[in-house]
């Protein structure tokens, strides 16, 4: 209602409009429209033969595979801080709480360079842990690790809100009745965790599918061992393959698109518990 | 008064929970966060302060990425400034058809991996690309040169702003740009003196962390640029040559740099947080209680 008569006296409405729809258009939808249509100039089995080979199977396994191990940890870790940064108090608590954030503000090649180092087997900790067997360089729980560490920053920021806005009558309530605190939490606070965990856990896992800076200094790049999809674009390309990296690159569109929708359809859904 | 003392210690976990749940949640943020920065820094300075000074400055392909992540971040972020403000005003103060649709478009960016951004720029613009014979043709250079990287660097900024600014401006509403209009201000007017300044926190805010990932941004880039040394490397593909190249003083001297602005961002997002919490509260306040009248 209020809308109308905004359209009618405030200015600007026109410009602003059509200045965001050239720019989107000419940034994202032309771009993206190039890149199905250059993959549908291929055949069929051609599209097959690029995207459906042991080599590019393997590396979708990995992809999927170290995307999703990555995110199940990082909304465990990411509960973790986030009930301790909200419900105990500690000292330097605002400075840990900031420290959160800083996976989203650091450059993935420094994450990708240091990590590496670190758990190299002359590393800092490496020189510990390569003795135990635990390899966190160039292997495929290097990968991993360094998703979580881009993941885990989605969760505690999507946690957090919710767990300051949960009613403390609830939890008295369980108290009250008998519950104990494992009982409170497992049947009246995690019901109401579930969909920001959904939603930390579905952004953490899009981020990680995608990634490509942390992971190409952590990951060696070994075809069929520690080879990511991206990564895998990256070499077609190279080759001058520019239509067999378009297939892989559809694939990865379709998966992220997929699971746009998906994290949209999860969030409605598990809002439905909220009361 | 007793009542609120059981209820608080009902909701109180017992001290062995709350000391081994705080201990474990700082080991990890320690392990995962704090040791990597600290030891970005002490490899860095591992020679001393002369060799850290001369791995970053007296060599002239490190200078020349430092210079030219400081020419295309900025030009980035000055575009997707643009961008946000006209997208933030046309979806938070009019209502139209396909508006959902558009706060969605906007998003996609995210969505997509970096490395499939730059793809998609090598399909238009490459030597087997849409335009790529045209281009050559008219002797312009767009892929593995500066453009290239802006482009690329663009694309996938390009929702930070917007989404930063669409929340803002809606919680301020369009009630003192109404009444500025009515008393006569032209467009421009009341767009530098009501709407700007209202938004001016979650401005700065946008502008902050678009420029941080602009400046860090390397899937994207790294398809676009070529890797041409002391001429399309942006300082975190100078990072990686380094590090291939086993020149690790220097892949640490610049990863250092890149490090100390990603602390920059972190504080001055606090103190941005700090400041405009009280505005934007009250700006919600102000919009729900008109909201329920």
């Amino acid at each position: 209602m209020s809308s109308n008569t905004n359209r009618r006296v405030l200015p600007g409405f026109r410009l602003s409009l059509s200045f965001t729809l050239v720019y989107l258009a000419v940034l994202v939808v032309i771009p993206l429209v190039g890149c199905f249509v250059k993959a549908g100039s291929l055949t069929w089995s051609e599209f097959r033969h690029a995207v459906w080979t042991e080599r590019t199977r393997s590396a979708y396994e990995l992809s999927f595979g170290a995307s999703l191990t990555a995110a199940a940890i990082s909304v465990a870790l990411g509960l973790l801080i986030a009930w301790v940064l909200v419900r105990y108090e500690f000292p330097l608590k605002r400075l840990f709480d900031s420290l959160v954030d800083l996976p989203f503000a650091l450059p993935t090649a420094v994450a990708g360079l240091v990590y590496s180092s670190l758990y190299a087997p002359n590393g800092w900790l490496g020189r510990f842990l390569v003795p135990l067997g635990i390899h966190l360089a160039y292997s495929r729980p290097a990968i991993v690790l360094v998703m979580v560490f881009i993941g885990f920053p989605f969760v505690v920021r999507a946690v957090e809100p919710v767990l300051e806005s949960i009613d403390a009558e609830l939890e008295e309530a369980a108290a009250v009745l008998g519950a104990n605190r494992w009982q409170t939490f497992r049947r009246v606070l995690l019901p109401s965790l579930l969909p920001p965990l959904v939603t930390g856990f579905a952004l953490s896992f899009a981020r990680a599918l995608g990634e490509y800076g942390s992971v190409v200094f952590v990951s060696g790049n070994m075809p069929m061992q520690t080879e990511i999809a991206p990564v895998l674009i990256v070499a077609r390309l190279e080759e001058f393959k520019y239509a067999e990296a378009t297939a892989i690159a559809v694939v990865l569109l379709l998966a992220s698109f997929t699971l746009l929708v998906m994290i949209n359809w999860l969030e409605k859904r598990s809002r439905r518990w909220d009361y | 008064m007793g009542n609120a003392m059981s209820a608080r210690v009902s909701r109180q976990d017992p001290w062995y929970v709350r000391w081994t749940l705080t201990s474990a949640a700082l080991i990890v943020l320690i392990l995962l966060v704090v040791v990597p920065v600290a030891a970005v820094f002490i490899q860095a300075l591992a020679d001393g302060i002369a060799t850290y000074w001369n791995n970053l400055f007296n060599d002239g392909d490190t200078r020349h990425s430092i210079l030219l992540t400081l020419a295309v971040a900025p030009t980035s972020v000055a575009l997707n400034l643009i961008f946000g403000l006209a997208a933030a005003w046309a979806i938070s103060r009019f209502r139209f058809t396909g508006r959902t649709a558009l706060l969605t478009l906007i998003d996609t960016p995210f969505s997509i991996s970096p490395v499939v951004a730059g793809l998609l720029f090598v399909l238009i613009f490459g030597q087997l690309g849409y335009l790529g014979p045209w281009l050559r043709d008219q002797g312009i250079h767009i892929l593995f040169s500066p453009p290239g990287l802006v482009i690329a660097t663009t694309f996938v900024t390009l929702p930070f702003i917007a989404r930063e600014l669409i929340p803002v401006m809606e919680a301020i509403g369009p009630d003192e740009e109404l009444a500025a209009v009515s008393l006569g201000a032209s467009g421009w007017q009341m767009f530098w003196n009501v709407t700007v300044p209202n938004i001016r926190w979650g401005l700065l805010y946008g502008i902050i962390l678009c420029n941080a990932r602009a400046m860090g941004e390397f899937g994207a880039v790294s398809v676009v640029s070529g890797h041409i040394s002391g001429q399309t490397d942006t300082m975190p593909l100078w990072v990686e040559k380094a590090f291939q190249e086993f020149n690790l003083p220097g892949a640490f001297a610049v990863a250092s740099v890149l490090t100390l602005l990603a602390v920059a961002t972190l504080l001055l997002k606090v103190s941005i947080e700090r400041r405009a919490r009280p505005q934007l509260a009250e700006a919600k306040q102000m919009s729900e209680s008109a909201g329920a009248e």
